[in-house]
């Protein structure tokens, strides 16, 4: 078991970016949330279900292409996120977290419960789009275009995410906001909307990843629910609301996965875990987390 | 033996006070499945619905009998199907448990129905250690076994050619028992397995395990999973381009949903065993036409949403000719036993000592996109195992059971 090659290490840590590339943006969407409006959004992934299904009957019932699901979903879903803040969570907004988190929570399997009703639980396929099928054989493995597609675009939107977040004004704004709004407002800022917009982004993030995760997977509508626990573990590793925490632990655990699939499969679902139980011991705020 | 007479002799004591032998013409049903997970288009909704036809085409009605049927989702959890099932016998006086998909589940609810003396058919659990190691007198498994899948797909896959295999195996009783039986096949049609790797139940990406397989250079790899699992493998094959190189999948455990689920264009070609296809003949076509107007989402029955409405006709007939319900679990499967079962969608067959059903096996090929000629056609039939080839021979099986 232990007699690797550098060719299949190689492979496997290629194969943990790609995954990695899917928990760094499903939890850069929960730290934005988290960061900015203290919630903890448990229906987090039922919208990135909900992505790939906004994808699915884009391309099935309006014959709307890949390339354009990959903006419009986000966009709709993160509408549907925004109406949802500000009917529901809007009303929690100064009790505890639990509040949140059992909004959220009840939402999630109301969501998942009325899809599978109708989707059954095997899933709808959905197609590579044509300009991505076939792949790159890199001597050590076969890449498929897809993928590095996934790598490349989900990286260049966690380095955007972090970059308007913390070094624009606008991010600055909403710092101060989470800091402290009254102040904020006194400053003629419409807190409120912000605060709606941001939840709206950190949804359309979820539904970008959903997307995104469409021609990998099948659009089935428990996809969110095996994977959010997996990434609310990377958060907290991460550091609750620390961006580039989230971005760092998505990628890094992703990989760490990918290496345990191959010395020790068995193990492959609960080495996030692990992880998480020993970096609280060490650091309870997570890596990246402030005190 | 000697357990299973003093158990009886202290439930006969228990169950029957006052009116012993008034004529009792209650039962009551449970089918006990996985309702949402992963393997809930195999059985799931459709399964309550097989046994609700089953209980309506039984004509037991208008015989005077009364048939109740309750369901739960087991979540494919053991400790849930553990649960559930004392419930159903302790509080709810349920006759018989059906269904249980999912072997950790099935072997769980298995000694509970010994423990409680109720019937318990199984149909969509694969292991076949439920008639071998973990046999009991209150268990009868329909529909298919590990013995099956490997004996139809394992043989016919080696015979063609495929002999040397690395496996993706499910990481709990049934992925083990399929990856066992499956290497005893290979093995003795002189073919040879390189490796395995076991995955987790339910794990989305499969691209790390497929990389191991495809560096194992082995001519096949055996998919010794099922349901959601199965399908994110396949279609990860394709994208890895493992099955563009020469390699070969074979699925060992397909079912009709999962082809529908995936498409023809990324199935076609899988050989596969079932035992029950919606297309197969005039009495299958007419029973899944009915089945599939009744169901939500128009899906054609699955082997294991059939195997349910057969079992509980096989069930329902021995009360029938029994007169009526002692509510002993062992009694009935005895009279099951001892009567040939005869439905539209097994054919012919029985129930071996050990609680095996025998009827006969099916190797069916995927369709090319090109060849499915109407909704839900999709398989091929390329050759039929007889019924006394199709599941373990009682020589060798090693249910306790058997020895006297």
């Amino acid at each position: 078991m232990f007699n690797i090659s550098t060719q299949a290490l190689f492979a496997q840590l290629l194969v943990g970016l790609i995954n990695g590339s899917f928990y760094a943006l499903l939890s850069l969407g929960l730290a934005v949330i988290f960061g900015m409006l203290n919630i903890i959004n448990f229906a987090h992934g039922a919208v990135y279900m909900m992505g790939a299904f906004c994808a699915y009957f884009l391309l099935n019932v309006f014959d709307i292409n890949y390339w354009v699901a990959l903006i419009l979903a986000p966009l709709l879903i993160g509408g549907l996120g925004m109406a949802l803040e500000r009917t529901m969570l809007q009303r929690l907004a100064g009790l505890d977290h639990l509040y949140g988190l059992l909004l959220t929570f009840g939402l999630a399997l109301i969501i998942q419960g009325v899809f599978q009703n109708y989707f059954g639980s095997s899933g709808l396929p959905y197609a590579i789009p044509q300009q991505l099928t076939g792949g790159q054989n890199l001597g050590f493995m076969f890449l498929p275009n897809y993928r590095a597609w996934v790598v490349v675009f989900s990286l260049t939107v966690c380095l955007a995410t972090w970059f308007a977040i913390e070094k624009t004004k606008l991010g600055a704004y909403l710092r101060a906001a989470t800091e402290n709004p009254a102040l904020v407002r006194a400053f003629g800022v419409n807190v409120p909307r912000m605060i709606t917009l941001t939840y709206g982004f950190g949804v359309g993030l979820a539904a970008l990843a959903g997307v995104l995760s469409a021609p990998i997977n099948q659009v089935r509508p428990l996809m969110g629910a095996d994977l959010i626990i997996v990434v609310f573990a990377v958060v907290v590793i991460g550091g609750m609301g620390s961006i580039m925490g989230s971005i760092v632990t998505g990628f890094a655990l992703g990989i760490l996965e990918g290496l345990t699939k191959y010395f020790y499969p068995e193990a492959s679902n609960t080495v996030v875990f692990v992880i998480m139980a020993l970096v609280l011991m060490v650091k309870p705020n997570g890596l990246f987390g402030r005190a | 033996m000697k357990t299973s007479v003093s158990t009886l002799a202290l439930v006969a004591a228990l169950a029957l006070p006052g009116a012993a032998f008034a004529q009792d013409k209650n039962v009551k049903i449970g089918v006990l499945d996985d309702m949402s997970g992963l393997y809930a288009d195999v059985g799931g909704q459709g399964s309550i619905l097989a046994a609700q036809m089953a209980i309506e085409d039984s004509g037991m009605a208008a015989k005077g009998w009364k048939i109740d049927m309750i369901s739960a989702d087991h979540q494919n959890k053991p400790d849930v199907g553990v649960n559930i099932s004392r419930q159903w016998a302790d509080q709810e006086k349920v006759d018989g448990i059906f269904g249980v998909l999912t072997s950790s589940v099935a072997l769980a609810v298995n000694g509970v129905a010994k423990e409680k003396n109720v019937v318990y058919m199984n149909s969509g659990a694969a292991t076949s250690d439920l008639t071998n190691a973990a046999c009991s007198p209150n268990t009868v498994h329909w529909t298919y076994d590990t013995y099956l899948l490997a004996n139809g797909t394992g043989k016919a896959v080696v015979k063609a050619g495929g002999d040397s295999w690395f496996f993706l195996t499910a990481d709990y009783a049934f992925g083990q028992a399929l990856e066992r039986d499956t290497t005893a096949v290979i093995t003795a049609n002189g073919g040879k397995v390189l490796g395995s790797v076991r995955h987790p139940l339910n794990s989305s990406d499969f691209s790390s395990f497929l990389l191991q397989a495809q560096a194992s250079k082995a001519k096949i790899i055996g998919l010794a999973n099922a349901g959601g699992d199965t399908m994110n493998a396949i279609k990860q094959a394709s994208e890895f381009g493992i099955t563009g190189s020469g390699q070969k999948l074979a699925a060992l455990l397909l079912f009709s949903s999962d082809v529908h689920s995936l498409g023809l264009k990324m199935t076609q070609g899988l050989q596969f065993t079932e035992t029950f296809y919606w297309d197969l003949n005039d009495g299958t076509r007419a029973f899944s036409k009915r089945f599939s107007d009744r169901m939500k989402n128009k899906n054609e029955p699955t082997m294991v949403q059939a195997g349910i409405y057969a079992s509980i006709i096989h069930y329902l007939k021995a009360l029938d000719a029994m007169g009526s319900n002692p509510h002993d679990g062992v009694k009935v499967v005895d009279k099951m036993k001892s009567m040939p079962t005869d439905d539209p969608l097994f054919g012919k067959g029985e129930i071996q000592p050990n609680g095996r059903t025998i009827h006969p096996g099916y190797l069916f090929e995927v369709k090319k996109p090109e060849e499915s000629k109407y909704p839900w056609d999709y398989y091929k039939l390329i050759a039929t195992i007889p019924a006394n080839e199709a599941f373990t021979p009682l020589a060798q099986s090693t249910c306790p059971l058997l020895k006297k």
